[in-house]
């Protein structure tokens, strides 16, 4: 009978801890969000975040969009050319980088790369006392720790996926022209018939909008409120990646059927 | 630092351009301001919002609107055309093509030889509905059957 009892005690308490996260998650994100106004009188704060959220991740995005890009040119091939369209390489390998693949492999990514730094970085400096330290100097953390982070992060995600992007198409071209043998002039002027500026490329950039705004809010949220112990901090970078790519991945698959599926 | 973040964002910037101009339809054929006018066809076949519309293989508009008039029965098309062609006789023939064996359907206009010119409404006369392939194989079998048929008498 005990054992009933703890175990719905344990359950109701999981649940309320959720519910709790999730009521401190969104109070967090007004108080991220009111914080942007100040922000703009200190944009040396925000240059900084640029750097590291935006800048030191490009390098990983931009390999891995060239790589990216050149798979889909040779796996577009291989099938396309089953069916005799190697023509609509070009189609293939753009439609699939804008719409899917760049938004959703950046913020993938961007979590892994810049997401869980975050989290570490402002969990370290909980569990340093660093954020009790600016609000006893009457300095409001949320204002001057996280806010720029945010900005950083949700700014970065739409140039980055950009970037992914451009060179995916960049990488299907090298493979597809450079080595397959398609023709240079129908790759571009296929993709460009094809691929709209609206329904494909303004979509993107509203999803990795999105999805900047949803992996920085997880990851500054994890930091901020995570348990200020080594084991916390690692705890709370886990769940960074975990829950934004769970995140990323689920609103894909929302934003994809409000946007495409008619 | 500074520098390192202003090439960052410039950079991420040139990218979202280059996807907009080199790889989206934004570089070719742009009608925000041209005039609209209509065509009913019988069978418009799989012909799409947006497919473009052209005269001698030039883009000159895209289609904006496909209805049904319960009527008439017929296919109603509402095509827009770029102000920069506004010299298209009024008696100008409008048939639907196809792209390659497989490829997506468009509007042909062919010139006539009126003195009016298509205006903002006009509604154009001439059409020839889209070409569906199995009514092509349908007529190809049913007019090799008759021949053979033929044949079959001519050797009695």
């Amino acid at each position: 009978m005990n054992s009933v009892l703890d175990w719905l005690a344990a359950l109701g308490r999981a649940g309320l801890g959720a519910l709790a996260r999730l009521g401190r998650g969104h109070v967090l994100l007004l108080g991220i969000l009111a914080g942007i106004g100040p922000l703009l009188r200190r944009p040396k704060l925000l240059l900084y975040q640029l750097h590291s959220v935006g800048v030191l991740s490009v390098l990983i995005i931009a390999v891995s969009g060239i790589f990216v890009g050149m798979v889909l040119g040779l796996q577009g091939h291989y099938i396309l050319s089953r069916f005799g369209a190697e023509a609509t390489l070009g189609v293939m390998v753009a439609a699939s980088l804008v719409r899917e693949l760049g938004p959703v492999v950046t913020a993938l990514l961007f979590a892994g790369r810049a997401g869980s730094a975050l989290t570490a970085e402002i969990g370290l400096m909980k569990a340093t006392e660093q954020l009790s330290g600016l609000e006893m100097m009457a300095v409001n953390p949320v204002y001057r720790v996280l806010t720029p982070r945010f900005l950083a992060g949700f700014l970065s995600m739409p140039l980055l996926a950009a970037m992914f992007s451009a060179l995916g198409v960049y990488g299907g071209w090298f493979v597809g022209v450079g080595l397959l043998g398609v023709d240079d002039g129908t790759y571009w002027s296929q993709m460009q018939a094809k691929i709209d500026l609206e329904e494909d490329i303004y979509n993107g950039v509203i999803k990795s909008l999105v999805f900047g705004f949803v992996c920085s809010w997880i990851a500054i949220f994890q930091g901020y409120d995570c348990v200020p112990t080594s084991e916390g901090v690692s705890r709370a970078t886990t769940k960074t990646v975990v829950h934004s790519a769970l995140a990323v991945l689920g609103l894909d698959f929302v934003l994809t059927a409000l946007m495409f599926g008619k | 630092m500074e520098i390192l973040v202003g090439a960052f964002v410039a950079v991420g910037f040139l990218a979202l351009f280059f996807l907009a101009m080199r790889v989206s339809n934004l570089g070719a054929v742009t009608v925000g301001d041209g005039y609209q006018i209509t065509a009913r066809f019988q069978n418009v076949g799989g012909l799409k919002v947006r497919a473009p519309v052209s005269m001698g293989g030039v883009p000159l508009g895209k289609v904006i609107g496909i209805h049904f008039d319960p009527k008439s029965f017929d296919a109603v098309v509402t095509m827009e055309i770029d102000r920069k062609f506004d010299q298209i006789p009024d008696d100008t023939y409008a048939k639907i093509y196809t792209a390659g064996l497989l490829g997506e359907q468009y509007v042909g206009l062919e010139p006539g030889g009126s003195e009016q010119n298509l205006q903002g409404g006009s509604e154009l006369r001439l059409t020839q509905s889209a070409l569906v392939l199995e009514e092509v194989i349908g007529q190809f079998l049913f007019s090799k059957a008759q021949e053979g048929s033929k044949s079959a008498e001519g050797g009695k």
